[in-house]
């Protein structure tokens, strides 16, 4: 196993968090170098997700580096029934350093303890998507000057979403209060409130979606998903309860940014957008230079 | 001292006495602990009459002393199983299992859709309660409580 990888955000300590963010604000004002020069990286695809994987290549043409990979599992010997096992030993002799998106749960964590080189986790399904927490908390950082002490709202599916317990996880080290709002059937899990009171951090659980917002210094959306209900009246009933409209923001504070880790559907109005609070289209571009950072660190350079 | 009661199994000189175990759990006991491999005289007995099991299983295993490492891994499905070691008829020890801090390869994890359960990946788990045990998997990271507790 290669302890270089990154497969849970909690392999990162509070210090190397800071440490990947600030080095994420040096690629944002010099994008463009060749410390990757004459490095391959393995771009494994095992389901598609354009989003993350453009946001990874670009990171790494940016730095220089060469990229090999699959887009999608039927476009490797997968599909000829090849292990995961095997499908790492023999790409971890190709390349530098593997970045990986598989739909099995664990999968990034074994592939580390398979391969010769360190191991990106770009999604294992509804486990962990640490890359994704770290360009939430770079704009969280970016947009707010410091990650103490922060109110923050999350909104939506609380239950399901790998990225707000991953980012629960994370900003747990920064003294933040929390504020949930989610139907009763998608609040968050059980497991996530005996963390926070073990950690001794405030948190209150709402399921009205109003003007409590008005203390937010982050509003964290997500998307209610139809098929997480298994009554179909239940889910007729909420979808349309945690959508936010501009109306909803005009006795926000200043600082307020709306983050949300896309695709949207229709938890956010379109007449958001044109709101300076409106920070998502922003956020998923601050991905290249958390990635840049998490993949410099992964080598080392 | 107690009137001495009958032995519903023959003693042994020295080795080890596992008894208190569920009679529906004998076989998982003799599975974990591996006695299939033993190569010593080994008594196998269940449903006999327990007062506060209804039904027990006992077993007895001769010049056989098992590491507190193999013994805790029984308390993942049974905790209350007692361990007596006997010395020349006598026990000279009795011990109750304990649950131990990481289980590695006895337990599958209840999450299907991990990857344990899709390829053949060796489980661990991080033992994050002790009663009732509460097992959180290396790998998926979900956590698998002691109703859903399946011994490979």
């Amino acid at each position: 196993m290669d302890n270089r990888s990154l497969v849970s955000i909690d392999d990162y300590t509070k210090e190397e968090i800071l440490e990947v963010l600030n080095r994420a604000a040096e690629f944002e004002k010099n994008p463009n170098s060749n410390i990757l020069e004459g490095k391959v990286i393995s771009s494994l695809f095992f389901e598609p997700s354009t989003r993350t994987r453009l946001s990874f290549e670009t990171a790494i043409s940016r730095m220089g580096g060469k990229i090999v990979g699959f887009t999608d599992a039927s476009s490797s010997s997968t599909s000829k029934g090849e292990t995961l096992n095997d499908t790492i030993k023999m790409v971890s002799n190709y390349s530098d350093l593997i970045v990986m998106r598989h739909p099995i749960e664990g999968s990034a964590r074994w592939a580390s303890e398979v391969s010769d080189v360190p191991v990106i986790n770009a999604g294992d399904g509804a486990n962990q998507h640490p890359t994704q927490t770290m360009l939430d908390l770079y704009s969280i950082l970016k947009t707010q000057g410091t990650l103490e002490n922060l109110n923050i709202f999350m909104v939506g599916d609380l239950k399901y979403g790998r990225t707000v317990h991953s980012l629960l996880m994370a900003l747990s080290h920064f003294n933040p209060t929390f504020h949930f709002i989610a139907p009763v059937e998608l609040e968050i899990p059980r497991a996530y409130k005996i963390f926070m009171d073990k950690n001794k951090i405030t948190y209150h659980e709402h399921t009205e979606f109003n003007s409590i917002i008005n203390d937010a210094d982050i509003l964290y959306m997500t998307r209610v998903q139809r098929e997480r209900f298994a009554d179909p009246l239940e889910y007729e009933k909420v979808k349309n309860v945690y959508i936010l409209k501009n109306d909803m923001l005009k006795d926000t504070k200043d600082n307020l940014r709306i983050l949300h880790p896309l695709p949207r559907v229709n938890e956010i109005a379109i007449d958001v957008d044109a709101n300076p609070k409106a920070y998502y289209f922003e956020q998923a571009l601050n991905g290249v230079y958390a990635r840049q950072a998490i993949i410099a660190k992964a080598l080392d350079l | 001292m107690t009137a001495k009661k009958e032995l519903q199994v023959r003693a042994i000189k020295n080795g080890t006495v596992i008894d208190h175990i569920p009679a529906d759990l004998l076989f998982k006991v003799i599975n974990i602990l591996e006695l299939d491999k033993c190569s010593t005289s080994v008594t196998i007995g269940n449903n006999y009459k327990s007062d506060i099991l209804g039904k027990k299983g006992i077993i007895k295993i001769s010049e056989k002393f098992f590491e507190a490492e193999e013994i805790n891994k029984i308390s993942l499905i049974a905790p209350n199983v007692k361990f007596n070691i006997i010395k020349d008829y006598q026990v000279v020890e009795k011990s109750v299992v304990e649950a131990p801090n990481n289980v590695e390869g006895i337990v599958k994890c209840m999450n299907p859709k991990c990857i344990t359960n899709v390829e053949e990946v060796y489980t661990k788990f991080k033992v994050m309660s002790s009663s009732p045990i509460t097992l959180k998997c290396h790998y998926c990271e979900k956590i698998t409580d002691h109703k859903n507790i399946t011994i490979k």
